[in-house]
């Protein structure tokens, strides 16, 4: 059967947009609409499967399967469709309160496990839905509603905790630097196996300006390139070494000057679904339940 | 020469001794033998929750009883005419539930000064006459076991001591006539690996079985005949194992894969283990990070089109609930098994109740109907787990499976199912139409929304946690479409079908016991202990709890006076009095422990 080339449009559900004006999620739904035809995947084999918030919605105005489930619970989910459906190209997105707080234990699990999906965390450092307070990776000293003396957490870095609950792909893109996210989606799409991308998002109403740094001035952003040195950080990249990935995500602008976008970490390793599939192949066993139910000591009346 | 043989209609034994005795190895053994001799029979295992309790201490002691008769028998036994008390604790701990002039089988050698004092005892009740009232044999176990096994090459002393459950398991085998040969393949096979420990198990074996016939000690020998049950091929089986296979039958039936997302609690991890021996089935199992991972995990393979389920206990259940709520909304089968335990909060693992009635069916946020049932025996765990399945993928709903402790352990003969000829599932996932996909819309009959599977071309859609509106499913926070919404799944929930309620009814009776669940057996026990002293007396036992069966109010109202039995402070009592504005009462306990059929006859007794 002939596909019918997909575009962008076949993408938009028939569904109005409800993000703020000016909010950094049309964009990233703009550029993950734009990379979708490139996939190549029939529509119906994809699903977009996100928790709880403002990045949560984003699987209604996708014209693929979804799910808007409950908070911080996408990645379980997702696993469990994953595990059973490996045909299917699953999709998590999720943000910083959702996947790094009320859901921090499923997501280093869908990390480490490697189930099949792909998860996006919009990160803009604050809570958005709930009107303005701190998050997990807002800074110490954020002043919001909760903490109007300031917030005295000290900020998880989504990259480096990926990196320790041993994921294979971790990544980092910028809401408005289409190209930039769009090359990201293709790696990660590419990648067997679980792939983090961290999508620095910029929230105008509670946290406007958070990334200014990189998103007013183009030439600030920095990328990374396998086998090419940062900058003149005088690091040379390796995706495939952890050390230097874990060195590289700790690079912060406020320290360092530079904030590194990309491809972290890319390594091959068994996907939890692919795994499981294998142990399923290789079962001993008739699968004769009649059998099942007989085996053991028996006994017969009358 | 052989001694006399008296006999009896029905025994309940109790061996009890140190966690690490190997006790409910012992009791499940002397079970095996006591199926093969073909009596009906029930058991009870009554263990710590710890795994290893310091030797010797009372927290520590571990209980298998098993009763056994030449009749259909309903209950592992109120109390046992036989105690084995391994040490000093077994008997502090067991000994108050022994009737006087109950047999008690001691192991002389546990019996030592530090041993004594670890049970709290001043001095050894073997010699200060407090045993007088039972019928002592002090056998010394230990060294009879250890005497015998001095000549097997390669056992230590330890080993050799540890054998002791094996001469007591000889013992009562000759003792009670017991069929010993699946006992002796049993060791062989259990112990291949290792020869010498084969061979002293089997010598601790044969010299208890011997020592029975010779020695003087015991005098005659019992015989309990077969029992008259219904004809087939039976096998024992465990609540935990059958409510296991009865899922991968469910699979089957339906057509679609298994999956079960499950995290490790106490006592319902058996059944994500026996799940994980069937992949030859296709079942997938999934040991989650947590029980909300579990749950969420078997909701997303429902969302592709699998039997989804996730089995868990009271502490574990109540995590799932937030999951429980959206698989309402979002219509979608999921089956949720909660083995009961005593609670509140970790309360007591290992022991049984059915105090979480009223959380599986109201513990949720907002207007949230989930059906609920309830098996009533060990076997039954089988059937129930067809019956919740069927009842999810036909209604696109959660569904809970309520089990407990008792069921989940607890072994009976189990006349082996047929699998040709249970009824197949019907599963029908949607297909494009020509018309816009709808998919909130209802079939007439059952109020299902249709399953739409992704990777089904043209059915693309998006559901999720936000009120949705009718038909089409998009976001909706209308006023009248959540009003409309809240009642059409009140409606699917409450249009169940469910078999009209059963009453096992005796003329002129006008007393109702009603109960539910796990103590089927305790309460039946007890309405015909009530009948065969004269009393006349009507026995409901509920499967379905949400909906309740159509006729129920109707069978209440018919009798003047209605006794709800329950392991718990009043769940269901609490339901029907509400319902149906009848005056019942309760009969309540909460001890860890299944129903007596005693206290239940006597409970009857007194509205009679």
């Amino acid at each position: 059967m002939t596909e019918q080339k997909l575009a962008l449009k076949d993408f938009k559900s028939d569904q109005e947009v409800r993000w703020c004006p000016g909010c950094g999620d049309y964009a990233i739904l703009a550029a993950v609409q734009g990379f979708m035809p490139e996939l190549g995947i029939p529509r119906e084999n994809i699903v977009f499967i996100s928790g709880i918030g403002c990045a949560a919605r984003f699987p209604y105005y996708m014209q693929t399967y979804g799910m808007h489930s409950i908070h911080g619970r996408a990645p379980a989910i997702a696993t469990g469709l994953a595990v059973t459906r490996p045909d299917l190209s699953v999709w998590v997105v999720t943000g910083d309160g959702d996947a790094l707080s009320i859901g921090g234990n499923h997501l280093i699990h869908a990390l480490r496990r490697n189930v099949n999906i792909k998860i996006l965390l919009f990160n803009n450092r604050i809570y958005g839905l709930t009107k303005g307070q701190y998050s997990p990776t807002s800074g110490q000293g954020k002043v919001t509603g909760s903490t109007p003396m300031g917030s005295v957490d000290y900020p998880f870095n989504p990259l480096a905790l990926a990196l320790g609950a041993g994921a294979t792909f971790v990544a980092r893109a910028l809401d408005i630097d289409k190209p930039g996210l769009t090359a990201v989606l293709r790696r990660a799409a590419a990648h067997e196996g679980a792939a983090l991308v961290e999508v620095f998002q910029n929230c105008n109403i509670y946290n406007d300006g958070e990334f200014d740094y990189i998103r007013e001035d183009k030439d600030a952003r920095t990328y990374l390139e396998h086998g090419r040195e940062l900058g003149s950080t005088g690091i040379t990249h390796d995706e495939t070494d952890f050390a230097t990935a874990f060195a590289l995500a700790q690079l912060s602008w406020e320290a360092d000057g530079v904030l590194p976008l990309g491809v972290f970490r890319d390594v091959p390793r068994d996907s939890y679904d692919e795994l499981v599939q294998a142990q399923l192949d290789n079962a001993a066993g008739t699968g004769d339940l009649q059998a099942l139910v007989s085996s053991g000591d028996t006994w017969t009346i009358g | 020469m052989a001694k006399p043989v008296e006999q009896l209609d029905s025994v309940v034994i109790r061996f009890a001794g140190d966690s690490g005795d190997g006790m409910q190895l012992t009791g499940g053994r002397f079970t095996s033998e006591t199926a093969l001799s073909g009596n009906d029979l029930a058991t009870f295992p009554d263990f710590p929750a710890e795994i290893r309790a310091p030797a010797g201490s009372l927290p520590g002691v571990s209980g298998f009883q098993l009763h056994f008769a030449d009749h259909d028998i309903l209950t592992p036994g109120d109390r046992p005419d036989v105690l084995v008390a391994m040490n000093p604790a077994a008997l502090k701990t067991n000994l108050r539930d022994l009737p006087k002039g109950g047999t008690l089988i001691v192991d002389t050698d546990a019996f030592t000064d530090r041993n004594l004092k670890k049970a709290g005892y001043e001095s050894s009740p073997l010699d200060d006459g407090s045993l007088a009232d039972y019928q002592l044999h002090a056998v010394p176990l230990t060294s009879l076991t250890v005497g015998a096994l001095k000549d097997i090459d390669g056992v230590t002393a330890r080993e050799a001591e540890r054998a002791k459950n094996m001469f007591a398991l000889g013992l009562m085998s000759w003792l009670y006539g017991r069929e010993t040969e699946s006992t002796t393949t049993f060791i062989e096979r259990k112990f291949a690996a290792r020869p010498e420990i084969a061979a002293a198990n089997l010598k601790a074996f044969s010299t208890g079985y011997h020592f029975g016939e010779t020695s003087e000690a015991f005098a005659v020998q019992y015989e309990v005949k077969p029992a008259t049950l219904p004809p087939g091929r039976y096998r024992q089986v465990t609540g935990n194992t059958a409510l296991s296979w009865g899922l991968v039958a469910a699979s089957k039936l339906s057509g679609l894969g298994l999956f079960l997302g499950a995290y490790p609690i106490t006592p319902a991890s058996s059944i994500l283990e026996e799940l994980a021996r069937q992949k030859a089935f296709g079942v997938r199992t999934f040991q989650a990070e947590d029980e909300i991972a579990a749950v969420g995990a078997a909701l997303g393979a429902s969302f592709g089109g699998s039997l989804g389920v996730t089995t868990s206990a009271g502490p574990g259940v109540v995590l799932k609930s937030e999951t429980v709520g959206l698989a309402v909304t979002l219509e979608l089968p999921l089956v949720i098994v909660d083995v009961q335990r005593a609670g509140p909060s970790t309360g007591m693992p290992t022991k049984p109740e059915q105090a979480d009635l009223l959380m599986v069916l109201h513990g949720r946020n907002g207007e949230s109907p989930v059906p609920v049932l309830a098996a009533a025996t060990p076997g039954d765990c089988f059937y129930a787990a067809i019956e919740a399945a069927r009842v999810a993928l036909a209604y696109r709903t959660p569904v809970y499976l309520l089990s407990d402790a008792y069921l989940a352990n607890g072994t009976e003969p189990w006349l082996i199912p047929r699998i040709d000829e249970l009824d197949p599932i019907e599963v029908e996932f949607a297909r494009a139409g020509d018309g816009e996909f709808l998919p909130y819309a209802r079939d007439p009959e059952t109020l299902a929304r249709p399953w739409a599977i992704p990777g089904t071309r043209g059915l693309e859609h998006r559901i999720g946690g936000l009120e949705k509106a009718n038909e089409t499913g998009n976001v909706s926070y209308d006023p009248e479409n959540h009003d409309l919404m809240t009642q059409l799944r009140a409606q699917k929930v409450a249009g169940i079908s469910v078999p009209a309620q059963e009453v096992d009814h005796q003329e002129g009776a006008d007393v109702l016991v009603l109960s539910w669940g796990g103590t089927y057996g305790p309460v039946q026990a007890g309405v015909r202990r009530v009948r065969a002293i004269g009393g006349k007396v009507a026995h409901a036992h509920l499967r379905w709890l949400n909906p309740f069966p159509a006729n129920l109010g109707d069978v209440l109202r018919s009798y003047d006076r209605v006794l709800v039995p329950e392991l718990n402070a009043g769940q269901l009592l609490q339901l029907v009095r509400a319902r149906f504005l009848v005056d019942a009462e309760g009969y309540n306990r909460v001890t860890g422990k299944p129903f007596r059929a005693g206290e239940i006859a006597d409970a009857v007794q007194r509205l009679l």
